[in-house]
């Protein structure tokens, strides 16, 4: 800056552009806050990661545990006298025995194995002995029974599910200390649990029943499952899918290569639009009215859910589908239409594969935002207790279901601490559905890639 | 006068294939194509030359409907093909395309391997009932469009994954695989290097034998190289249309001589 003021064209020039070993002011400015803008990047992207982790952590470390349970193993006599007083192994009387009937059996398996394994604890009752088996285990009895009429009167071995509070001793979630206030365990019975595994008749070990069995009441959280809801899932997606992608395929190719462009087209867009951002809700009260109070289909049904599901995706695949097809370079569809194809030819031939890939990803994306949707379904009476699986499509279509999302909700509304466990392991199958399908999407991306 | 006669001589010698009567074309509001009548001639390379924008293309497109799929376009007049309007309502644009092919601006191969973008054509108008038959006819279009010996041996590669010239020449082949009448060509040669575009010559030069081909070019040696005829726009007229010798030797038209001679354009 001292030159400024001595003369000559010399110092002018450097008065006008400065040395080039050191940065102006602009120049300084300029770098500054292209460094303010990188910073404010890598943080934003920081966060992003930090708060991921931080979710997967939290979801996982509550989650897997529901993966894993705590069994107890017994020898049952299958008493006769209790189970078929007349000894002529008629099925429909032995039906007539009630769980009731079955709960002194595995009691009584479960005193002979502590004199087994020589336990006694002192101030712990036969009930209270009894009550570390889960509520589950009369029911699981009954039903073997049932099916094998045969066995009766013999010794069977049994693998039954402890209760939820002594399961929970195992991963933590009860203590001796708040057993001592806790009205549903007593440290007595956590201490004959650590003698009977102590003995090998008490195990913890994977779960497969969390995957593939029902949903059980709220006091016996170590029997619940997500397998209904994982059907609920499935068949809605089935009928979105099969729903959804024709429509929206069909309807976006006639909007972006035949539609004439004029006002009603321009109306019908912007509806499209709008209508991807109307909340999920109001598909829900439109899939009451429509679907069950005017079209009478049944409550809770997975048709009802997987249509409003439909219509809650069809603006996402629209609009991805759109932006792929406009996205495919107009020289195609000169090059086709010069060689003498039809619009539909052109279309279908040669605009339609290269499209390919971002119609899949838009439909994909479209599916896994269904697949985690929970209000509408909730409003369809999808949040209902449902103990029975649907039967196979199409008949299952109808039956009641439930879904995954919805049952998350369900459980986390529920008072025992376990079933934030097993909500937690929900959502870590939910996200692992997600992910297959996004591992879909990019391996039929890459396929339809390579095709060029 | 002596010049218009000249030109009439030599229609009557030559059948005339493309004949245009008064052709309007309007973009919306924008009057683009001011009342053209023109006769192209039969195996003859006619050359549509003029400033950028002065309805050049627009007039080529018209000439095999492409304009069609513009929504805000209008043509209105004559155009024959053979003495019949194609544009009567009879007429489906897609076997007028078949009959009039047409070459792009920038190499548009699709993204096939090369055979399929020759054997898409005759596919699609079933002109080939056997395998054989369609390997045939993708060779001898290829052999056509000039390109065969370079791609004989990766048919199956990729037609995008050409160099630039090879695309266009491609683009040609598959052009010519639908045995069409007249090759409309739209700049063919201005997204090409010099040595591309002499082989792209030569080659619109063999195709006179077959084919009516009518050429867009922004190059007025490339019109005077390969033309036997040569029609000059601007905006949106036809100024002047004869024999390519006379139009750049001896235009009669001034417009004509100024765009010749650099200074307009």
């Amino acid at each position: 800056m001292t030159d400024a003021t001595s003369n000559g064209p010399t110092a002018r020039a450097k008065k006008e552009h400065g040395s080039l070993l050191v940065q102006d002011a602009l120049t300084k400015r300029r770098n500054a806050s292209e460094r303010r803008f990188r910073a404010y990047g890598l943080t934003a992207i920081g966060i992003g990661v930090a708060a991921l982790i931080l979710l997967l952590t939290s979801i996982l470390s509550q989650g897997l545990p529901a993966f894993q349970q705590t069994f107890v193993t017994l020898d049952v006599v299958l008493d006769e006298a209790k189970l078929d007083k007349k000894g002529n192994r008629n099925i429909d009387e032995i039906k007539k025995v009630t769980t009731f009937g079955y709960a002194p059996l595995i009691k009584n398996g479960l005193k002979s194995r502590m004199e087994e394994l020589n336990i006694s604890i002192d101030g712990l009752s036969d009930k209270d002995a009894g009550g570390i088996i889960s509520k589950e285990a009369a029911g699981q009895l009954r039903r073997y029974v049932i099916a094998n009429p045969d066995e009766i009167g013999n010794s069977v071995e049994f693998r039954f599910l402890a209760n939820g509070r002594i399961d929970g001793y195992y991963k933590g979630r009860v203590t001796m200390q708040s057993a001592e206030r806790d009205n549903n365990v007593s440290p007595q019975q956590l201490q004959l649990a650590d003698a009977l595994k102590d003995g090998g008749a008490l195990v913890t070990r994977f779960n497969w029943d969390f995957i593939t069995k029902a949903d059980a009441s709220e006091n016996r959280p170590e029997a619940a499952g997500i397998g209904v809801a994982i059907i609920g899932s499935l068949y809605m997606m089935m009928i979105v899918l099969v729903l959804a992608l024709p429509i929206g395929v069909a309807a976006s190719i006639y909007l972006e290569e035949f539609a004439p462009q004029n006002w009603f087209t321009d109306l019908i867009e912007v509806n499209i639009s709008n209508l991807a951002a109307v909340p999920s809700i109001v598909y829900g009260i439109l899939g009451l009215a429509i679907f069950i109070n005017y079209g009478g289909l049944p409550q809770s049904a997975p048709i009802v859910g997987g249509l409003v599901l439909t219509l809650m995706t069809l603006p996402t695949i629209i609009i991805a589908t759109r932006a792929s097809l406009k996205s495919v370079p107009p020289s195609i569809r000169a090059a086709a239409l010069g060689v003498g194809a039809s619009r539909m030819q052109s279309v279908f031939h040669h605009v339609l594969p290269l499209a390919m890939p971002g119609i899949l990803t838009g439909t994909i994306i479209g599916l896994a935002q269904a697949l985690g949707e929970t209000a509408p379904l909730m409003l369809i009476g999808m949040v209902a207790f449902v103990r029975d699986f649907p039967s196979a499509p199409p008949e299952g279509f109808f039956d009641p279901a439930s879904a995954l999302p919805v049952q998350v909700y369900n459980w986390t509304t529920r008072a025992d601490p376990a079933f934030v466990e097993r909500a937690s392991g929900a959502i870590i199958v939910l996200l692992m559905f997600l992910l297959c399908m996004n591992m879909i999407a990019i391996i039929l991306r890459r396929r339809f890639e390579r095709r060029w | 006068m002596n010049d218009m006669r000249h030109l009439e001589r030599t229609a009557d010698t030559k059948d005339i294939k493309i004949s245009a009567r008064n052709c309007q074309v309007h973009y919306g509001d924008t009057h683009a194509i001011k009342d053209v009548s023109v006769e192209l001639e039969d195996k003859t390379v006619t050359a549509f030359i003029g400033p950028s924008g002065c309805g050049k293309s627009t007039f080529l497109r018209c000439l095999n409907r492409m304009n069609d799929t513009i929504d805000i376009c209008r043509v209105e007049g004559d155009i024959l093909l053979d003495g019949e309007d194609i544009y009567d309502k009879r007429v489906d644009p897609v076997q007028l395309r078949a009959k009039v092919g047409m070459v792009f601006q920038k190499p548009n191969p699709f993204p096939k391997s090369i055979y399929d973008n020759v054997a898409y054509g005759p596919r699609i108008h079933g002109l080939a009932r056997t395998k054989a038959e369609l390997d045939e006819i993708v060779e001898n279009s290829l052999r056509r469009g000039a390109i065969w010996d370079e791609v004989k041996d990766r048919l199956d590669a990729p037609g995008t994954g050409l160099s630039g010239g090879q695309q266009q020449r491609l683009c040609i082949a598959r052009a010519v695989a639908t045995e069409p009448e007249v090759l409309l060509m739209d700049e063919p040669c201005s997204a090409l290097d010099p040595i591309a575009t002499a082989q792209v010559e030569e080659l619109i030069d063999e195709l006179r034998e077959r084919y009516s081909v009518v050429i867009v070019t922004h190059s007025m040696q490339q019109a005077a190289r390969v033309s036997q005829k040569t029609a000059f726009f601007h905006l949106g007229s036809l100024v002047e249309y004869d024999e390519t010798g006379q139009i750049f030797t001896n235009p009669k038209d001034p417009r004509t001589e100024s765009y010749i001679t650099g200074r307009i354009g």
